[in-house]
């Protein structure tokens, strides 16, 4: 291949750096130390979103646990969208991935005699949320990064940001990306690409999520042909603050917290979620599920029964009860930003709270072990959907599901691997191709007559608008209708800065165009599920229809651009579609 | 409060021929904005090619640190009504190449971070099938302080001593050794005392004590540098009186 265009080839190429990516990068390091691995990231590893995680990662240990409880909840929380099989390999391999973390240095919270402590969280029968005081994501990608220093075979690209996968007749073999230092444009072949670019909450304009998770991989992997799954089902976690979206996180709540509305009830006992004890009970209350705790909230507003704030309607987590000593020992970093964002201190003060975009249920399809119909193309973390999360994620789940698919990703990757051959020739076209359009359509383009950070915000708005807590079929087609106008106007946009050394304003036109991708598929999705299901709810279909939805929605590109929804039946094993019950 | 502050902001180029140059931007003063946020107000509203590093706004990603009014901050944890009426001198971190505006090279600290062996080392070969090792939350205490780096590079920024000597390992780096040190599943303490014993590893450092002053998350590196000038001094005493097998 010609000089320059291909910068280098490897086995396997991870994209992200997250916990599901170093994962993966450990477990083909590990699988076989043969095998060349890169890690390409468009921020420096521990830099990633990862990082912001608080509240823990679930795993059975305790003694009075077991795994079939675990499967239980993470069905039943799921409202039975999530697959079985998946959801009981998750089960099984969680507490072994996190034992793992511990043995390379994660500094899990600990009992008086040395033994891991678990702590409560909602939708959880057990307590089994490990936890890193409330910086667990902190510490396990911080654990996981400085691992991954010890392996020769992994090759870092850091700030490089991917535009493009490189297929070949349905066969993924490589990426195109920028180097953010210098701007350079280059292709990187591999024999297998493992997808772990995280979540895409960026597409809403309240959200808890930092702002690189723009959903860049999903996008990918939609353009490249691979389809996108369930993407109707986005979170809304029940505590934000809120002007930042900071999360408050439920661990707030596992240790004893309390929601309070403006006269200072309990207001979730009025929403089948059992009824206030003074101290937390599982599955109940305070620990129900996220789906239901940010529904409750709007039927609240439209009882008139929140307070007001310049940022909208608001209640209040209450902590104040739990005391300095056990917040300062379980909670630090909840005390640090209430008194760094919000100048209140918790331990004798209410912390206002509205629900927040957090956390996105649907992404790239694969199956069990991370791989996507695309041959050489996997997928792991918040970027995939397995499914294990169905129609909601119970909090703490999400971690540990970056470790256990990541590692099976990068297994199943590495197998693959050992196998193929090199990429052949015709992708150099490709590569050719995709510097050309970012060199002439973008770079050179003349300043075009919209900008990126207006349509950014109006596209935000109608997703808000669209795709919130409640929908309706006619406001999901007028955000569909919205949306294609600004995928015509992002056409127009103009790339000012004509450095090539850290260019964010082509970063924030390329992440913009991902995310109205994304956008579509939500909506589109959102449409034709024609029922209410964990956290899609349709207030013109109000109910759950096993009927014609007990299935997943596969969201394939058209050559037009236009999106196609097809159904994938669910995989039930032992626990046939019931009732969510909680607090009774 | 005036309802606007000036951001005296950095500006360079590495394609052209001259240094660094400073470009003034009056941005809203709100109470509750960052100057993180003043600073994207700029990136959406006024000036779309300023280049800046962000991403968590919580203080937790370690990407925001600039200098602010010549002190290393992260930007998305301080506040802009404490700098007013203004102006706000907003530039890169000190001590570090700068490759574009507000954005250094952080190439060295990233180089140096492998050599002080960050990761658990052990002389047994336990798998996770052995289960945990045990930990008691006091065990957990003595090290705790120093897992807590963000690697913001805002005690590099403040370092007189790295300032001069590049070749210096740094505050953060030895923290971090320090941290696997005196973690109670870790056998590598050795290994780490071998490469920070040289010239450039602990020597460097005149107890300034900058760099926990700046440091955000209260990691105090001075007290890990410290640290390792007493073990390294009592390992030359060693080295005086035994052989090293003897050792
Ligand atoms: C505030 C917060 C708190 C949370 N708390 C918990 C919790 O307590 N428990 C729990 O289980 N879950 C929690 N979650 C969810 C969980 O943290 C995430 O789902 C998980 O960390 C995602 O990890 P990841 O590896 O998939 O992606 P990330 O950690 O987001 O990493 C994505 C990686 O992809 C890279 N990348 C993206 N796009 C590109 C591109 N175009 N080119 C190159 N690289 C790219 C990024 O640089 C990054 O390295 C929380 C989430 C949030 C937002
Ligand atoms: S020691 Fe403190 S100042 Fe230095 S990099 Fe770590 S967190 Fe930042
Ligand atoms: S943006 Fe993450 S620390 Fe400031």
């Amino acid at each position: 291949m010609s000089e320059g265009l291909v910068r280098a080839a490897h086995d396997v190429l991870i994209v992200g750096g997250g916990a599901a990516g170093l994962r993966a990068a450990i477990a083909i390091a590990e699988t076989n130390p043969r095998l060349d691995v890169a890690v390409v990231s468009k921020v420096y590893p521990m830099r990633s979103h990862t990082v912001s995680a608080e509240g823990g990662a679930a795993g059975v240990i305790a003694d009075d646990d077991t795994l079939d409880e675990h499967i239980y909840d993470t069905i039943s929380g799921s409202d039975w969208l999530g697959d079985q099989d998946a959801i009981e390999a998750f089960v099984h391999e969680a507490p072994r991935e996190l034992l793992q973390l511990e043995h390379w240095g994660c500094p899990w919270s600990r009992q008086p005699d040395g033994h891991i402590a678990v702590r409560a969280f909602g939708g959880m029968k057990k307590k089994r949320t490990w936890f890193a005081a409330d910086k667990t994501g902190f510490h396990m990608l911080h654990s996981l990064f400085q691992t991954t220093l010890k392996y020769d075979a992994v090759t870092r690209y850091d700030e490089v940001f991917v535009t493009r996968l490189l297929v070949d007749d349905g066969r993924v073999h490589g990426v195109v990306a920028i180097g953010l230092f210098t701007g350079k444009i280059q292709a990187v072949t591999a024999k297998a690409v493992i997808l772990c670019t995280g979540g895409c909450g960026k597409v809403f304009p309240f959200t808890t999520n930092a702002n690189i998770n723009t959903g860049d991989g999903m996008s990918l992997a939609y353009r490249a042909g691979a389809p996108l799954k369930d993407m109707e089902f986005v979170q809304y976690h029940p505590t934000g603050l809120p002007f930042t979206g900071i999360l408050m996180t439920e661990a707030a709540r596992a240790e004893g917290g309390w929601l309070l509305n403006k006269d200072g009830y309990r207001y979730l006992q009025d929403y089948d979620l059992g009824k206030p004890s003074p101290t937390p009970e599982l599955r109940s209350m305070e620990l129900g599920p996220r789906d239901r705790l940010s529904q409750a909230f709007v039927h609240e507003v439209e009882k008139g029964r929140t307070s007001d704030s310049p940022w909208g309607p608001i209640v209040h987590l209450d902590l104040r009860h739990l005391g300095a000593e056990l917040i300062d020992a379980k909670l630090p970093f909840v005390r640090e930003l209430c008194l760094k964002y919000e100048r209140i201190d918790p331990v004798h003060e209410l912390i206002p709270v509205r629900p927040v975009v957090h956390y996105m249920m649907g992404g790239v399809h694969t199956d069990i072990d991370g791989a996507t119909p695309l041959e050489g193309l996997y997928a792991a973390g918040e970027t995939a959907c397995v499914s294990i999360n169905g129609a909601n994620r119970l909090g703490s789940n999400s971690l540990p599901e970056c470790l256990v698919f990541g590692a099976r990703a990068g297994r199943a990757a590495a197998e693959f691997a050992s196998t193929a051959g090199p990429a052949p020739a015709v992708v150099e076209a490709q590569a050719a191709d995709e510097v050309r359009r970012l060199e002439r359509d973008l770079l050179a383009a003349e300043p075009g007559a919209e900008r990126t950070s207006t349509i950014r915000q109006e596209m935000q708005a109608t997703m808000e608008d669209a795709a919130g807590i409640y929908r309706t079929g006619p406001a999901l087609t007028k955000g569909l209708d919205r949306l294609r106008e600004l995928q015509d106007r992002v056409g127009r946009v103009g790339i000012a800065d004509t450095s090539r050394s850290f260019n964010t304003e082509l970063l924030a036109a390329l992440e913009l165009a991902n995310m109205l991708d994304i956008g579509e598929c939500i909506l589109q999705s959102g449409l034709q599920r024609e029922e209410s299901r964990g956290a899609h709810q349709r207030t013109d279909f109000p109910g759950r229809d096993d009927e014609r939805f007990l299935s997943h929605q596969l969201a394939y590109r058209n050559a037009d651009g236009t999106v196609r929804v097809e159904s994938l039946p669910v995989t039930i094993t032992r626990w046939p579609p019931g009732e969510r019950i909680y607090g009774r | 409060m005036a309802d606007s502050i000036r951001l005296e902001v950095t500006r360079y180029r590495p394609e052209g021929d001259s240094g660094p140059e400073v470009q003034e931007y009056d941005v809203p003063l709100r109470k509750e904005w960052t100057v993180l946020d003043g600073l994207n107000h700029v990136k959406d509203e006024v000036d779309t090619t300023l280049a800046f590093r962000w991403s968590c706004r919580m203080g937790i990603c370690g990407s925001c640190g600039m200098n602010v009014d010549g002190e290393p901050k992260l930007t998305c944890a301080t506040f802009l009504s404490d700098y007013a009426p203004g102006p706000v001198r907003v530039e890169p971190l000190a001590n570090f190449p700068i490759v574009r505006d507000l954005v250094v090279d952080l190439y060295d600290f990233m180089e140096k971070l492998p050599r002080v062996k960050p990761w658990i080392i052990r002389d047994d070969d336990l798998t996770v099938i052995d289960g945990e090792y045990l930990q008691t939350p006091e065990e957990l205490d003595a090290y705790k302080q120093f897992s807590m780096c963000i690697n913001c590079m805002l005690c590099y920024a403040a370092c007189p001593v790295y300032g001069l000597d590049p070749e210096f390992i740094g505050p953060a780096a030895i923290a971090l050794a320090e941290r696997y040190d005196l973690d109670s599943r870790d056998r590598g303490a050795r290994e780490r005392l071998d490469v920070l014993i040289e010239h450039e590893g602990v020597w460097g450092c005149t107890f300034v004590g900058e760099c926990t002053r700046v440091c955000p998350k209260h990691v105090d590196p001075a007290g890990a540098i410290q640290r390792y000038k007493l073990k390294a001094a009592k390992e030359n005493v060693m080295a005086f009186l035994l052989p090293r097998g003897a050792r």
